[in-house]
Formats: structure tokens, sequence, C-alpha cells
């Protein structure tokens, strides 16, 4: 075990491989070249076409101990990737690592295979019943948490070799030039298979909307993709971008939203050329709501919105109050609909949202991001990975590259959920280093990091309730008390990477 | 502090019954909470909604707000029960509802006096605020307003004033114009506070703004409401003009000029300054100061002089 420059341990070697602990948030240089993968051919007169996804599997040349991976675009409505490891399965193929952009409730299915041992690793984070599974030491299979540029990274840099890749392709023409705007299972943007498409070696289009060649526009290009498949479904439509994106009316948010957005233009940000990005979460969006009304107001108009991408992002686009809308995911139909419609609302990879080795990604360019969190620490670290009872049970998202690479990163949290407080001495796991954060706001104050007196000065003439973050967490605890502390095994089931590829922390198995 | 100068704009129910909300007291923007023990709470939590109201008090140090409660009406078995165990707690007073004669309030007056001197605390401490809310009440409210000295507003209470008229309440209003007039006559004679009913339907957000605009036209200093998301439009209607705010200023200026000269006569632009311009300016400059507009604290030795 080495210690990280947060006072975390974490593991020399994991799965075999050497691991860097967290140094800092100045991010490591990387060395060498960029992956490649194989020089193809596809000679006239060559068909990609293949009847079913076993074929596919068996023309991709999978084998035991390689690697997959499949997008998270449609969300828990996905049926891919369930369908994927099935086939695997039958075929008789073991030990196989998944390195999809996240994993869903809905992959939930997965969990018998691994017991099976056909998965036996998971580069890529979770969300739900896996990793409470992996919590509990239901299975046993090394997962390694990443970010959505850092994923892009690992690609990049070969770290994580993906040996097929299967593309759920909502439009999708028998040659693989795709797109996700249309089709029952449209998700709009397609950002996070990119780099599948540029770095697995083998890449499979599935589709359950195959159009006659070419499909217009063309998203990911033929160029890219091996073999073309088309299944009956991709997955459930009313889950697949179905959230219900709506400001919150619960008035500890829209106060919690109301600070978030004066912090904002305190800040001085909020000028014209301003860039913003939020969650889709309820306070997220009411903290854009009141950013909007200011940016009407003062007849601010920003560059732009980015990220994940909802209705009400279309809406401030439509308004003339963003130049442009850089989506790398819908989050609504809402978005999928503009994505589809508006040269305005653009498309973008995830190595372009957030890789930190590249020419410089977009989320250098954000001014302001609202991030939310399910425990934030008095040396301002996030954990949105594990929960309370210490399951890890959430992906990071775009977290990390976001609050490193915006001007102004604001965490928004109410200070007590179900009775525990939200501000502790040490998150569990630490997925966001305080290095990156900036303000945390509560509805009981708003904690600014020591590095940026100037803006504490601002927010304090504003008249908004500035506390120290540990006068904060001990009137939190007044109302709660300290809960007792989750013990945990010293089995380390997950890794949580920083961006570049250091470890920031490691997850244990949980003592029931 | 000079009470009918108290800022009371927004009087916000929290329900007493509930521990999730009365945790968020001490954050609300509002001027003043009523923690509620009557119609919020149901009849078998009655005595639990009193312990915890007060357990919630007794911790609650660093007040940010006025406190009253709402109390079960007098005649009921509960009304004097919530009076014996919250008021140690010390509360800044009580909303009486029902009080439709003077007899009422005056015989919670005498009970609150033997509390305060019980409780080895100065007589007059707590304040009550009568509920204006049945056709008696409205008749009787000129001489409720000044029955005790511990009444320092009145509140209007339009549901149950309509169910005692038979009507049905409107989102405009028309049929409450009478009574919230006579309500707000009632108080100004009496030199105290006008607080204004409830706005039943949180989700209308414009009859509600224009609910508020209607209030302060009429002259009520404040309203109850029922949920935290009302407050602020409250604050943005009762907001002071830029120009009321820089008359303000200029008169407290030169007020402060004419003590220092030791004249009580002072002018403003040839005009001349008198005691109430002085006290309504230094209301714009409270309200404006607690919405940040200006950066000035007010003090009642400006307003009345030092003897």
């Amino acid at each position: 075990m080495a210690l990280n420059s947060l006072g975390r341990y974490v593991p020399e070697t994991f799965n075999g491989i050497k691991r860097t602990p967290y140094n800092s948030e100045a991010l490591l240089t990387p060395q060498g070249n960029e992956y490649s993968r194989p020089v193809k051919i596809v000679r006239p007169g060559e068909r990609k076409l293949l009847s079913g996804l076993r074929e596919a599997i068996i023309a991709s040349g999978l084998k035991d101990g390689m690697t997959i991976a499949t997008h998270h675009h449609l969300r828990n409505g996905d049926f891919l990737l369930n369908q994927v490891v099935k086939e695997i399965d039958a075929l008789g193929i073991r030990n196989i690592t998944i390195a999809s952009s996240s994993v869903h409730p809905v992959h939930a299915e997965i969990i018998p295979y691994i017991k099976k041992g056909v998965i036996t690793s998971l580069e890529c984070g979770v969300n739900g019943p896996v990793g409470e599974a992996a919590s509990k030491g239901e299975i046993d299979c090394p997962i390694i948490v990443r970010s959505h540029g850092g994923r892009a990274r690992s690609m990049m840099t070969g770290e994580v070799v993906v040996d097929v890749a299967f593309v759920a392709a909502p439009c999708c023409d028998e040659y693989g030039n795709m797109n996700g705007y249309f089709g029952p299972s449209a998700c709009g943007s397609l950002g996070y298979s990119h780099v599948d498409a540029r770095y697995a070696k083998t890449v499979v289009a599935v589709t359950d909307n195959l159009v006659p060649y070419p499909v217009c526009p063309v998203v990911i290009p033929q160029t890219c993709i091996d073999y073309v498949v088309q299944v009956e479904s991709l997955g459930d439509p009313k889950k697949i971008v179905s959230t219900t994106t709506r400001v919150t009316k619960d008035p500890i948010g829209l106060m919690i939203a109301k600070y978030a957005a004066e912090v904002i233009r305190a800040s001085g940000l909020l000028k014209n050329g301003f860039s913003f990005q939020t969650g889709a979460g309820g306070t997220s969006l009411a903290v854009a709501d009141n950013v909007r009304r200011m940016m009407l107001e003062e007849k601010i108009k920003g560059s732009f919105g980015s990220g994940g991408i909802t209705g009400y992002f279309v809406d401030m686009l439509e308004e003339g109050l963003f130049q442009t809308l850089l989506d790398v995911q819908c989050f609504d139909l809402r978005a999928v609909e503009s994505i589809s419609k508006n040269m305005c609302h653009q498309e973008i990879s995830a190595d372009t949202y957030a890789n930190p080795f590249n020419c410089g990604a977009v989320v250098n360019m954000l001014d302001a991001v609202i991030l939310g969190a399910t425990e934030v620490d008095v040396d301002f670290n996030v954990n949105v990975n594990t929960e309370s009872n210490g399951y890890l049970l959430h992906n990071t998202g775009g977290h990390t590259d976001t609050a490193a690479g915006a001007k102004l990163a604001i965490i928004v949290a109410p200070s007590i959920r179900g009775r525990l407080p939200i501000i502790l001495d040490q998150v569990t796991t630490v997925t966001t280093p305080g290095e990156n954060i900036d303000v945390i706001v509560t509805e009981r104050g708003i904690a600014v990091n020591s590095k940026h007196e100037d803006l504490k000065k601002e927010l304090i003439k504003a008249k908004i309730p500035v506390k120290d973050i540990h006068d904060l967490r001990k009137e939190i605890t007044q109302i709660t008390g300290v809960p007792r502390p989750v013990e945990f095994t010293d089995d380390v089931i997950a890794l949580v990477e920083y961006r570049d590829g250091s470890i920031i922390d490691s997850v244990r198995r949980v003592k029931e | 502090m000079n009470d009918a100068a108290a800022l009371r704009r927004t009087l916000l129910y929290v329900p007493g019954n509930m521990p999730s909300m009365l945790q968020n007291i001490p954050i609300f923007n509002c001027d003043c909470v009523f923690i509620d023990l009557e119609d919020a709470v149901p009849l078998n939590e009655k005595d639990a909604a009193r312990l915890l109201v007060r357990s919630f008090l007794e911790g609650y140090k660093e007040r940010n707000k006025e406190i009253f409660y709402r109390i079960n009406p007098l005649d009921t078995e509960w009304g004097f029960d919530d009076l014996r165990t919250v008021l140690p707690a010390l509360p800044d007073g009580v909303r009486l509802p029902k009080a439709d004669t003077p007899e009422i309030v005056e015989r919670l007056d005498t009970f609150l006096t033997e509390c305060e001197e019980n409780l080895g605390i100065e007589i007059g401490k707590f304040k009550i605020i009568p509920s204006i809310e049945s056709a008696l009440g409205v008749i009787n409210c000129i001489k409720i307003a000044r029955c005790s000295s511990r009444v320092i507003a009145l509140a209007f209470g339009a549901e149950d004033y309509t169910a005692s008229m038979g009507i049905e309440r409107s989102k405009t209003g028309e049929e409450l114009f009478h009574a919230r007039t006579r309500v707000v006559w009632a108080a100004k004679a009496a030199g105290i506070q006008a607080i204004d009913t409830i706005f039943p339907d949180v989700n209308d957000e414009e009859s509600f703004e224009k609910e508020v605009r209607l209030s302060k036209r009429l002259g009520f200093t404040g309203k109850s409401l029922i949920n935290p998301r009302q407050i602020d439009v409250v604050h943005k209607v009762f907001a002071p003009t830029k120009e009321e705010i820089d008359f303000a200023l200029e008169v407290i200026d030169a007020i402060l000029k004419a003590r220092e000269m030791g004249t009580g006569v002072i002018s403003l632009r040839g005009k001349m300054i008198d005691a109430p311009i002085v006290k309504r300016s230094s209301n714009v400059l409270k309200t404006a100061a607690s919405l940040g507009l200006v950066d000035y604290e007010i003090s009642d030795e400006v307003i009345y002089g030092t003897k």
C-alpha cells in the first residue's frame, strides 16, 4: 500500500498492474505516442452486415481474456450489454473484461456471468447493483472507476485496449455510418462512443434501425466500423432518455440554487462569453434557471453550455443565451430533438469533452460548473462514488474533469440527507480532490476554498452567508450527531482513478 | 426595539409536528415564523408536537428571526397546555387563533403575565398576534387591536373568515376587500402592524404576486405564508424603489445634521421634515438593508434622538 498526497492508502499493484498514487491536481505528463490499432481493409464488394450478435462476436475473433466495450447513452434502458454478455457465455468464452463507458442498474443481469467467470474485471465505473455486489463481497471482479475524460485517456494511451467495441447505433446503414438522432432508440449524442470507434481493435455497430446507405448526418463514419448487426431492439425507449428533467420545487433545493447562482454572479464570470455546465438534477436545473434569469436581466450572451445536455439548456440556446451547446450526452428527449436539428447544438466526443491528455479539452474552457456530491469533507474533497453505507453505487461521470477544468467548480448539496450530515471530517471515498473544488453551497451556508480569498470577500459583500467549512460541519453535526463510521475489510474491490490515471482512492469491501 | 418599526414582511407557517421542517427554521430568510400547533397538527399528535417545538426552541440559541407559535384556541382542551409547555422555551410570542373578541385576547394576556412572573422574565416579553378570522372578529378588530400592549399586529385569516361568512374564497379576493380594509384601519389606528392572510395555491406564483401587491397597496405590513417559495416574492414586492431609498438616505442625513446642530426642526430642500417622515424613511432603509440594497445600520436613536 502507498499513501497518496490526500492521505489515502492505495495499492501499488491492482489486478496485476502497477499503479501510480495520486500526487497533485497538476496532472502527470504523458509519455510516448497514442495507441494505434491495426490497419484495416474492406475491399470493394465486401459486406459488413452480419446476421446476428453471435456471428459478429465470432467474426470479431473475441477470445478468452479479451476486453469488450459498450456505451451508456441508452442508460438504464440499454439491452445491448446484457445481450452481448449472454452471447459470449453461449460461445464458451471466459475471462472477459468490460470497459464500457458506464454500467447501470439494468446491467444487474451480468452479475451471474461474473460469478460464472465469463466476466472477470471491469475497466469502468458502475451504477447500482454490480457495485453493491462487489462491495458486499458477493462477486470477485476488480473495478477501475474512471471519469469520462479518464476513460478517453486510458484508451488513447493504450492503458486500456478494447478488443471489440459494440456500439449501439440508433440510426445506422449497412456500411456502418451512424448517428444517434433518429429511430426508436434515438439517444442524441454518441459522444462516449467516438473513442471506441477510434481505438477499439474491432468495432461492431449494432442497430435496431437499419436505413438505406448513406446515413445523414454521419456522426461516426463507416471507416471505423468493421461489422454491422441488426437486432430487434437496442433498448427500452421509456428508459433511454426519459428522465423528466425539471426544476426542483423543494424549498431547500431552491435556496441552494439561489445561493449557487449568486456565487456565480459574485465571481465576476457572468458576463458576455460566459460558459456553463450543470447536471440534470432538480437543484442543478434550478441553478440554471436562476442563471438564465440573470443573463436575461443583464442582457448577457454566453458562449457555450456543455456536458450532458438537458431541454433546459436547449431553451437557453434558443433564447440566444448561448452561442452553442457542446453535447457529449443528451439527458432528455428535448435535447435529442434539438441536436438532430440545430447546427449550433454540436455533438462532441468524450475526448474533446474531457480528456486531459490531448491538445486541450472543452472542460478547460468552462467558466462555471455545478456539481453534486454524496459527501464532502473539510478539505473540500468530494465523494460521488460511494454512499453512506460504503457501497460503490455511482460512476464518476464528468465530475472530476469539469471540476478540474472549470474556473469555478461549485458543489451543491443539502446539508442533511436522510438524517446524515453531508459535510464530514473525511469523505468515505475521494472522487474529486479538494484542490479542484472552489465552493460548496448548502442551505446552511457556503464554504469557499481558502485559495479563493478574493471570491470569499466578494460573497460576503453580496451578503451571501459564507461560513468556514469547519464551522459549517460543526453546525450540521449539532443537528444530526456524528454517524457511526462504516466498517470496511482490507480487500480492495475498486480503484478510483484521477483524470491522469493516478490513483486517488481505493474502495474496500464493506464488513457486513 | 421599537415594535411598530420591526420588519415583519414575511411570516412563514411551519408545522409543529415535523422535525424535518423545524430544523430548517434558522435558514429560511423570512422575517418571522409561525410554528403551528393548531390546524397543521392532527389531534393524536398535539402533545408530541408541543414537546417537539419546545425542544427545538431550547436548542435554537442564536435566533435569527422572530418566533411566534400558533396555539390551539383557548376554548379547546389543548390551548393552555400549548402555552404551559412551550413558553418556557421563550418564543417571541403567540398567534392566537379565533381571536373574535377583546376578552379572548385579554384572557391570554393575563395568562402570559402569570407565566412571565413564574419564569422570572420581563413582563410583556411575550407578544400576541390575534387572528382576525371570522365575521365577529372583523367587527371587533378595532377593540382587539388596542386591548393589550402585547398586541403588536393583527393577522387577517381569510380561510376561516370566508368559511364563517359561508362564501368561497376567490383568487382575486373581491369578497375580502371590506374585511381587509377594516383590519388595516384597526391596526393603523392602534399604531400596530397588519398582516395579510395566506395565499393557498403555492404553484400559482402570478396570482400570488398580484395579491401581495394588493396587500401592500392596502397598507398591510406583511403576509402570512405557507411555503418558503413565497418568501422572495413578498420581499421583492415590499422592496423600496431606488428613489425611495435615496430620499430616505437624505432624510436621515438631514436629521443627523440637525441633531448635531441641536435643532429639532429640520428642513430638506425647503420642506419641513417631521417625525412621521423620519420614521417612514427609517423603515425604508431597514427594508432596503435587509435586502442588501443599502449598507446601512440604523439605530432607534437616529429616529427618536437621545433623551
